[in-house]
């Protein structure tokens, strides 16, 4: 369903991403880690179309996204990592302004918002300027936004910032239904505890290219790491000696 | 704990500046940098040319010359200190309630004072850098013309500090007293209709207080009484009196310390009081200002209207259109400045029915047509101020929700023609409005009339474009405040393009326009020549150029955007 062919990404000198290759198929919940800077936000923000690679392309459903944006991208919903949307909206109109955007109009709209905003319960709030919403009723709108079109896949970035208990266990039970009845989600996550527990695919990013790909078995295989968590698979790969040595130091100080 | 010293507290600030004039240099910021000498050099040149011819020409005059020089400073600083104040209460609200640096500030151990002072000296430099540079070939005219010497430089920094400070802390302390009773954002919104209502009044009064009148003296039944007017100070407790008197007597060498005393210490007892006022106030104006501003919106009002008249658009269009009008008029800050706008259309349509063109003398055909003519290019000016104001801007005001519209399958070209016409419709109203008024007020014949209404319509059209293409070409994403975006760099190439179209197209058409007073004047029938064609033609191919290109390169640019 996407599928990454060489992607690369260079801001001047720096390459935040290196010749990425990668194939989500239908069905499948994927999850991307990395330490901060790692280039899972460029990797994200390429797919949804809104950076352009320096080399490589993306395919969505075989759309290329540079090549057939719109075919690409009627079948993507995109939530960032930051809820940045139009203030001087309300919840309703954000959506249906949205929706509209996908070329959707007319009751099966009005239906679909109304049962986005009531499961995100957001019923109450859907004709007040979204000025006033919290970060995480912002966050809860976007996915809504991300869903009103009813894409094929999502691509999401860090899901659960901002998000309250009950607003993340709904987003994985969404995020999972989705994926169960054939749509594909690909997400960055920080929370291995999330990944490990949603995720049929995972992928770990460092210094812009994919070091371990596959599910837990196949990373742990790959690794030699017996039965070890995702987060000290994850510490292994990504420099965890130096944390441990830091949180060393920082007993020893005290 | 020792308390960090002011310079510390306001490190990010000039830290953030200096690594802003970096990375210019660092970018090749060289051209920008000549243009913009260019530019403040050509005002300053200007300004100061004025200011010089006017002086010298009073100094001439015995006995008035140096009395109508003192009344002049003092109305130039006092309309300076009233916009200052106004200026002031604006910024204020921004930098001490609603900053992203002070949850940090706050939230650290630096004390009430220093954080006034801080926020206080963060203001003053925000508010008042412009007054301060339209100021200077003013002063500069003065010290030249009444031979000021090298001296007159710092006397002139000794007696504007205090006079740039005290509409600094009267707007701050306003600006404390109503966060305490109003919500920060409601302050805000009510603050600009305060702002505006009161600047539109001042343009007003000032139109209709006739203020030329004063330069008419054989208006005044005698000499005494006109003596009597200018030696009278319009207030002796304004601080712009004391320092026109402080400037004047250092210039006329009968120097008395009374106004710089009082401009001191009067500066000095008014920060004294505001940061008592400071410390009184601060803590629950600043938890207020956290309070969001309640508000339901139904907005059945806009589908019901435009909604419906935008009805034969595609959907992706019709909700695009309708968002940005939604959004302009919910943005107290931005309609508000239609307010602004209706009186300046006043007094511009004043000031044309003010020329003595029909006071009863006999005026020539000539002089009616001419000043038709070159009203093209004053409409054009104000409509590209306005398009600076309202279209250049609105591509960087997408900036922040552009993952939005990216990561839609909504096409580039929709969202620029939604763009374009938002803003173009309104400015060809206005276009015809003012152009179409005024030939009515000036009675000129049906030739002229429809030359200069194709032409307005051709030219508003070509500025909308040019505005927008300019928006898209130097956006500024960053940039909270729509207000702060026309000012930057590429709203001043902008400006600059389209005084270059508007004096080409009042050039190519001066052809068309001499023929025709040519043959009225010979008693010969009016017919367009093809000789007049090819300049109509010249004219309409700069403005279809100047429609068509910036356009394409701003959808271009827009197409490279990296987010």
């Amino acid at each position: 369903m996407i599928r990454l062919e060489g992607i690369t990404k260079h801001y001047g000198s720096f390459v935040a991403v290196d010749h990425i290759t990668l194939h989500v198929p239908r069905g499948v919940l994927y999850g991307c880690l990395g330490p901060n800077g790692a280039g899972k936000t460029t990797m994200l923000r390429m797919i949804a179309g809104i950076l352009r690679p320096t080399d490589g392309r993306v395919l969505i459903g075989g759309d290329d996204v540079q090549a057939n944006p719109i075919g690409a991208k009627m079948r993507l919903g995109f939530i960032p990592d930051r809820p940045f949307v139009y203030d001087k909206l309300t919840g309703a109109e954000f959506l249906r302004f949205v929706a509209g955007l996908y070329g959707q109009e007319g009751d099966p709209v009005e239906r679909r918002i109304a049962e986005l905003l009531e499961v995100f319960e957001l019923s109450s709030w859907k004709d007040e300027l979204i000025e006033a919403y919290s970060h995480g009723m912002r966050q809860k709108l976007i996915i809504s936004s991300a869903l009103i079109h009813r894409p094929e896949c999502i691509v999401v970035d860090e899901p659960m910032v901002g998000l309250d208990p009950k607003g993340a266990r709904l987003l994985k039970d969404i995020f999972r239904q989705f994926v169960d009845r054939g749509g594909t989600v690909l997400m960055s996550t920080h929370t291995l505890e999330v990944a490990e527990a949603m995720c049929d695919q995972i992928g770990i990013l460092q210094h812009g290219k994919i070091v371990a790909h596959g599910t837990m078995a196949e990373i742990r295989r790959q690794h030699a790491a017996g039965d070890a968590s995702l987060e000290e698979l994850f510490l292994k790969l990504t420099g965890g000696h130096a944390v441990r040595e830091l949180v060393e130091v920082l007993g020893a100080s005290r | 704990m020792t308390q960090p010293s002011l310079v510390h507290v306001l490190q990010p600030k000039w830290r953030t500046a200096l690594q802003r004039v970096r990375q210019e240099r660092a970018s090749g910021g060289g051209g920008k940098l000549v243009i913009l000498a260019l530019v403040g050099s050509g005002f300053w040149t200007g300004a100061f040319g004025l200011c010089f011819y006017v002086l010298r020409a009073l100094r001439s005059v015995e006995e008035v010359g140096v009395p109508i020089a003192e009344k002049m400073l003092g109305i130039i600083l006092l309309s300076f200190m009233s916009i200052l104040i106004l200026s002031n209460v604006i910024t204020a609200l921004s930098s001490f309630f609603l900053a992203k640096d002070l949850d940090l500030l706050v939230s650290t151990p630096v004390d009430w004072l220093r954080l006034y002072l801080a926020k206080l000296g963060e203001t003053l430099v925000h508010s008042s850098w412009m007054v301060g540079l339209a100021c200077l070939p003013v002063l500069a005219a003065y010290g030249v013309v009444f031979h000021g010497g090298l001296l007159f430089i710092p006397y002139v920094l000794l007696v504007m500090l205090p006079l740039l400070l005290l509409p600094t802390v009267v707007g701050t302390a306003l600006t404390l007293i109503l966060v305490n009773v109003f919500p920060a954002r409601r302050t805000r919104d009510l603050l600009s209709i305060i702002a505006l209502g009161a600047g539109a009044g001042v343009i007003l009064l000032f139109r209709l207080i006739r203020p030329e009148q004063l330069a008419r003296p054989e208006g005044f039944q005698n000499l005494v009484a006109f003596l009597a007017v200018l030696r009278t100070p319009t207030s002796p407790l304004l601080p712009s009196e004391w320092a026109s008197r402080a400037f004047m007597g250092f210039l006329d060498r009968d120097f008395d310390p009374q106004p710089l005393v009082l401009l001191w210490t009067t500066a000095a007892a008014f920060v004294t009081l505001g940061a008592i006022l400071h410390r009184q106030l601060y803590a629950t104006g600043f938890t207020k200002a956290q309070e969001g501003a309640e508000r339901f919106v139904r907005g059945i009002f806009w589908r019901n209207t435009v909604g419906v008249v935008l009805l034969p658009l595609p959907v992706a269009k019709r909700e695009f259109v309708l968002k940005d009008i939604k959004l302009f008029f919910r943005d107290t800050t931005q309609w508000s400045q239609l307010i602004l706008l209706a009186v300046l259309v006043v007094v511009y349509l004043f000031n044309i029915k003010a020329l003595p063109l029909h006071r009863g003398e006999q005026v020539g055909f000539f002089y009616v047509t001419l000043v038709s003519f070159l009203n093209l290019g004053l409409a054009g000016f104000v409509l590209a101020s306005i398009a600076a104001r309202f279209i250049f801007p609105a591509v960087s005001l997408e900036g922040r929700q552009m993952w939005l519209l990216r990561s839609s399958p909504l096409d580039l070209k929709t969202l620029l023609w939604s763009k374009y016409w938002v803003g173009t419709i309104p400015l060809l109203v206005l276009a015809l409005l003012l152009t179409g008024l005024t030939n009515i007020l000036l009675q000129v014949s049906a030739f002229m009339m429809i030359l200069c209404l194709v032409t307005i319509c051709a030219l508003t059209l070509a500025i909308a474009a040019l505005a927008l293409g300019y928006g898209a070409l130097y956006p500024q994403f960053e940039t909270e405040n729509a207000a702060q975006i026309p000012t930057s760099f590429g709203g001043l190439v902008f400006m600059m393009t389209t005084i270059a179209l508007l004096a080409g197209v009042i050039i190519a058409l001066y052809q068309a326009v001499y023929t025709y007073l040519r043959a009225v004047y010979d008693h010969e029938p009016v017919t367009v020549n093809s000789w007049m064609l090819l300049w109509f033609a010249v004219a309409a191919v700069a403005c279809i150029v100047a429609t068509v290109v910036p356009l394409r390169v701003g959808l271009r640019k827009m197409e490279s955007f990296d987010f």
